[in-house]
């Protein structure tokens, strides 16, 4: 029904909360490359014909209610509880804030992570080289970031490990992250780093972010002031998603 | 201040470890009576399916209402719909299968109707980012005829974003690259 009373056949919309109408756009250069012949797996895997620019509807400035829902249980962000036995390996917190690019925190959004053990394997069937399985670790996490758009988990620090890509290649330890935010837009499935990685120089995968400092941004940093005497030290890192952009005339759709 | 955002990176070959969920690919119940079946198969540039990737949906509903948070025009009323879906599992064969209700016309306040759509991420190992394409519908052929979006797609690329009906739903592959590469896009 539209305000007059009048029966619409479809609904038409407006938005009624003050979340953007369009969010910013990122230019080729700004994201991280599809084609990256340096990461092997990338040859076979990304269009060669240039994106086709559209402007941003509704589809894309709405995003699914993925809430507590999603959460399995109180211990989904303890991944060293999830199990009858401890983990193997360096207990860690991990938390930051989910923002925007105009530093808004992202409240009550779904954040996942995955990751290897302490040894650098992953409990997956495709997963076969020779470092051992931890039965105390599954190696994934969920939570809901809280009123100030902050997230927490407890884990253990993952481990490098060795992949096909090149003769030696070694991972940098990492953490996956997946983000939905609120709007299509701001989907983000990126990686999270610890400080001082000497593995850093020789990662196709890091290094596929051209720019140094925006490299910088996938690495946590450490808190001594978050650690917990006599149980575990801490990491901190902030994930920023693409906020509210200007609309170009051509986005007027 | 301006802050620039976190880099992307692959979702790798081991997503399956935390990603799926028991529900994920599906928007809607399957045993709701008006719910389609979406499947597919994504291709690699050698014309082999890309085993360990991953797919998500969002759109609106049969009324062209979205079931988001933040109270776009809606939201959606149909009990139980999710708009969203994800499939992406361990062991995967690059086939995919999704279950949503068919989303409606969208109007805009401008008057503009978008046709019948849904958004469409693809993840997989190799991929630094995501990328993006939309599946329109093929038994809409005046809707898409329309649709302000399909207007921009090259004409002789826009098969390849319009699903076939199959029989209890539709057909969409998606080609990363290619012979008849998919079109994706910069949103």
């Amino acid at each position: 029904m539209s305000k007059n009373g009048t029966a619409t056949q479809h609904a038409v919309y407006k938005p009624i909360t003050d979340t953007p109408d369009c969010y910013l756009r990122l230019s080729e250069e700004e994201q991280t490359p599809l084609d990256h012949p340096q990461y092997k797996s990338s040859r076979l895997r990304h269009p060669k014909q240039p994106l086709v620019y559209v402007p941003q509807s509704i589809t894309e400035i709405t995003g699914p209610q993925l809430g507590p829902e999603r959460v399995q249980g109180e211990l989904d962000n303890d991944l060293t509880r999830q199990h009858s036995g401890e983990p193997i390996g360096e207990r860690i917190t991990l938390s930051g804030r989910v923002l925007d690019t105009e530093g808004k925190p992202l409240r009550g959004t779904l954040v996942e992570i995955w990751q290897a053990n302490a040894a650098g394997r992953y409990q997956h069937r495709w997963d076969r080289w020779p470092a051992p399985l931890d039965p105390n670790f599954s190696g994934a996490g969920r939570c809901i970031t809280d009123d100030e758009g902050r997230y927490q988990f407890t884990t253990i620090k993952p481990g490098p490990y060795p992949w096909g890509n090149h003769y030696n290649a070694w991972r940098p330890a990492h953490i996956h992250f997946s983000l939905l935010g609120r709007a299509f837009v701001q989907r983000l499935v990126t990686q999270m780093y610890f400080p001082g990685d000497p593995m850093f120089p020789y990662d196709p995968i890091f290094n596929a972010v051209r720019d140094e400092t925006a490299r910088e941004r996938m690495i946590s940093r450490f808190a001594m002031d978050r650690t917990q005497p006599d149980w575990a030290l801490a990491y901190e890192w902030d994930i920023y998603l693409r906020g509210p952009g200007a609309t170009p005339f051509e986005e007027a759709l | 201040m301006i802050y620039h955002t976190t880099p992307s990176q692959t979702v790798g070959p081991y997503f399956a470890i935390g990603l799926p969920w028991p529900d994920g690919p599906h928007a809607i119940a399957p045993d709701h009576p008006a719910a389609i079946t979406i499947t597919g198969v994504v291709y690699d540039g050698a014309g082999e399916p890309i085993a360990d990737s991953m797919i998500e949906i969002w759109g609106a509903d049969p009324d062209g209402r979205y079931a988001d948070l933040w109270g776009h025009g809606g939201p959606s009323t149909v009990e139980g719909f999710r708009g969203f879906a994800r499939f992406g599992e361990e062991g995967g064969s690059g086939e995919f299968e999704l279950v949503t209700l068919k989303p409606g016309p969208v109007k805009l306040a401008d008057g503009v109707v978008l046709a019948p759509h849904l958004d469409v991420n693809v993840f997989a190992r190799g991929m630094l980012r995501h990328i993006v394409t939309r599946m329109y519908f093929g038994d809409e052929p005046e809707a898409n005829a329309a649709d302000p979006v399909l207007a921009r797609v090259p004409a002789e690329r826009r098969d390849t974003l319009i699903a076939q009906p199959t029989e209890n739903g539709y057909r969409f592959d998606i080609r990363v690259q290619g012979p008849g590469e998919t079109v994706f896009l910069a949103v």
